[in-house]
């Protein structure tokens, strides 16, 4: 079976928080890796990006992540990937401490 | 120990005052985060895969009871109870939001510390032989010329925007525990025949994507030409540098492809023509700075009690095995305290462990703490007399692991589960190899391993001169593991070979199992250290236990 070309999500870190965030469709940066526009078409993955750029003060470093469809929304394709919607594996610091994805409780 | 001058504490606190401007404009907009990005960078200030990260200066990785209280401070005030100690003796911060780190700072610079040039192409924190000052094979405390590099260096017009970034390593004794070959600058002291101390200058060494080791450009240098010396070599590298990739921009890289004897004709060429100009300034500085890393009044008092505790309880006696060294005045002992835990994050400290750290230095420690590049913490000077109670309130604390220099001691660096350059993790790694070894209660058998792991080639984790070197990678989207054997960092510096193809995460830990069941089945003697056995049988043998199949399947 022939492979479907890799579909995309915008990420980028936080300003503020430093945190990983994604682009969604209605334009929010979303803690959740899930609510992300997963974008199959390259032309509109590049436009997507530079809108992202634009946002210099909400964010930081956007760029184009491999993702695909999951039963909960998009996933991520790479292990990096998969990490930076967690956490790190030693501790349970970052999202995976932190359910709602609203970021850390102290802002 | 070093106290800041006016001088010091001005530069530091205005230092603080300009970034707390930037940052603020950072976030109101009116900088973009490519101006921001590298004023941040000179400030210690990286953005990693989860939050920022804040990277804080340890010179020469001595601190006191007071600083080491205020990084628990500031590891409970503004990030999540920890810190991580590094193998350059800095501790990293990992979860400092932005609009926090001008009151990071600020608290840092209340105990005369700073985060300045721990990133950026310019001279880096300069790390020093963490039993400085204490250790029994000591010529001298390197640690004043450690501190007048640090002032020499501190925003030198210069050598700010050097080709890359420039690391000196310095120790004082002849065994070298501050792997100087293995950095931009090493510098060892040595005795010349009249039996002056001065250093032996080596240039060039750096892991990394191309490891090397160092090439001694100076077999002997008085000390009184050090300073002009070093200046002499950034200013050749400063020329010659490769500005044009960042790949071939490192001093190894500049010694290789211009030669040894040509640079170290164009250093020997430069600090003839600026030497006059020194006239002693440095040298009435230094031996101001040397009056300040006096030797503490050391306490005169019977160690028999010690004598006595060591024969009588076999705990305390396997921690005194391994976590003690010799010490310059033979009723002292120098101290080291495991960040190792089996299981735990290499080089990681709670807030409350640094507390109990800060005290019983203060109680049993002359005021003294060290940071060793090998993410241990070092009491220096501790009266033997005074062991039995101290190793009593470490064990309370969770930090009487008796693993120095064992297979448990391991270096990792932060590795993929922080770090934006990582390929694949390292922590996950050591921990399994230190509980696997610990539930196999191998470890005191093994006897003395250093192995050492890098998320990465940039090599972080020292790992081309573990004896036993490991370097995560990226393979097709899977984490891989690279073994390299034979590496050392010590004065007899080598750079590990590899010993073949990659293994997964899955396949990494027996792998390693089977390496050292290999090593304690063609060992000489118990007394054979495992580098021992790889000087004296070659590759071979731990390649045929690392890849089992390939040997029967080449024999058929």
């Amino acid at each position: 079976m022939s492979r479907a070309p890799t579909a995309k999500v915008v990420t980028a870190n936080d300003l503020l928080l430093g945190d990983a965030v994604y682009l969604t469709a209605d334009d929010r940066w979303s803690r959740q890796h899930t609510e992300a526009e997963l974008i199959d078409d390259e032309a509109h993955a590049a436009i997507r990006l530079l809108y992202a750029e634009k946002q210099k003060n909400t964010v930081v470093g956007a760029y184009l992540a491999d993702a695909r469809q999951g039963p909960n929304g998009p996933e991520p394709v790479h292990f990096r990937e998969a990490f930076r919607t967690r956490g790190p594996s030693n501790y349970a610091h970052g999202k995976q401490s932190d359910a709602t994805g609203a970021g850390p409780s102290r802002t | 120990m070093y106290r800041y001058t006016d001088f010091d504490e001005a530069f530091v606190r205005s230092r603080v005052a300009q970034f707390s401007g930037q940052v603020q404009r950072r976030i109101d907009g009116a900088l973009t985060e490519e101006e921001f990005r590298p004023l941040r960078l000179m400030n210690g200030l990286y953005l990693q895969l989860h939050a920022y990260m804040l990277r804080v200066a340890i010179p020469y990785g001595t601190l006191n009871a007071r600083q080491m209280r205020q990084l628990a401070l500031i590891a409970e005030r503004w990030d999540k109870g920890y810190g991580h100690f590094t193998t350059r003796q800095n501790i990293q911060f990992n979860w400092p939001v932005l609009q926090d780190v001008p009151a990071i700072l600020a608290a840092l610079a209340d105990v005369e510390m700073h985060a300045i040039q721990t990133s950026g192409n310019c001279v880096r924190n300069v790390t020093a032989d963490h039993f400085a000052g204490a250790a029994a094979d000591e010529i001298e405390d390197p640690r004043p010329i450690a501190e007048l590099l640090r002032q020499w260096s501190t925003d030198h017009p210069e050598f700010q925007f050097l080709p890359r970034k420039f690391k000196i390593a310095i120790t004082g004794s002849p065994n070298d525990r501050a792997v100087t070959r293995a950095h931009d600058i090493g510098l060892r002291m040595v005795r010349n025949a009249g039996g002056e101390p001065g250093f032996e200058v080596i240039v060039g060494g750096g892991l990394g994507r191309t490891p090397m080791i160092g090439h001694t450009v100076r077999e002997f240098l008085p000390k009184a030409d050090l300073l002009p010396y070093v200046e002499a070599i950034l200013s050749v590298y400063n020329m010659l540098g490769r500005r044009d990739n960042k790949y071939k921009a490192r001093i190894k890289i500049t010694v290789f492809e211009t030669g040894v004897a040509q640079i170290t004709a164009l250093i020997e060429e430069r600090f003839a023509e600026i030497r006059p100009a020194f006239g002693g300034a440095d040298q009435a500085l230094l031996a101001e700075i040397e009056a300040a890393f006096a030797a503490p009044t050391y306490r005169r008092a019977a160690t028999d009690g010690y004598d006595a505790f060591y024969q009588a309880d076999p705990v305390f006696r396997s921690w005194a095995d391994t976590n003690l060294a010799a010490h310059k005045n033979p009723d002292y002992a120098v101290v080291s305290i495991s960040l190792k835990a089996h299981g735990a994050t290499p080089g990681d400290a709670s807030a409350d462990q640094m507390r109990v750290m800060a005290d019983l230095a203060e109680r049993y420690g002359h005021d003294q703490l060290r940071i060793s590049h090998e993410q241990n913490v070092i009491l220096p000077h501790v009266h033997k007399s005074h062991l039995p109670m101290l190793h009593a309130a470490l064990h309370a604390a969770g930090l009487g692991t008796a693993n120095i220099g064992l297979i448990s001691d391991i270096i990792a660096c932060p590795g993929m589960d922080y770090c934006a350059l990582a390929t694949a993790r390292s922590i996950p790694v050591a921990q399994e190899i230190a509980l696997r070894f610990a539930e196999l209660q191998l470890e005191h058998a093994i006897g003395p391993l250093k192995i050492k792991i890098s998320g990465c080639i940039n090599a972080c984790g020292h790992h081309h001169v573990g004896h036993i070197g490991i370097l995560g990678l990226d393979r097709a989207g899977v984490e891989s593991y690279q073994i390299t054997l034979g590496g050392d960092g010590t004065e007899t510096a080598a750079i590990g070979e590899r010993a073949g193809p990659g293994f997964s995460a899955t396949e990494l830990l027996p792998a390693i199992e089977r390496l050292i069941t290999t090593y304690l089945q063609i060992r000489d003697t118990q007394a054979e250290t495992f580098l021992q056995t790889f000087r004296r049988l070659g590759l071979a043998p731990f390649k045929a236990a690392l890849y089992p199949a390939e040997v029967t399947s080449d024999a058929a």
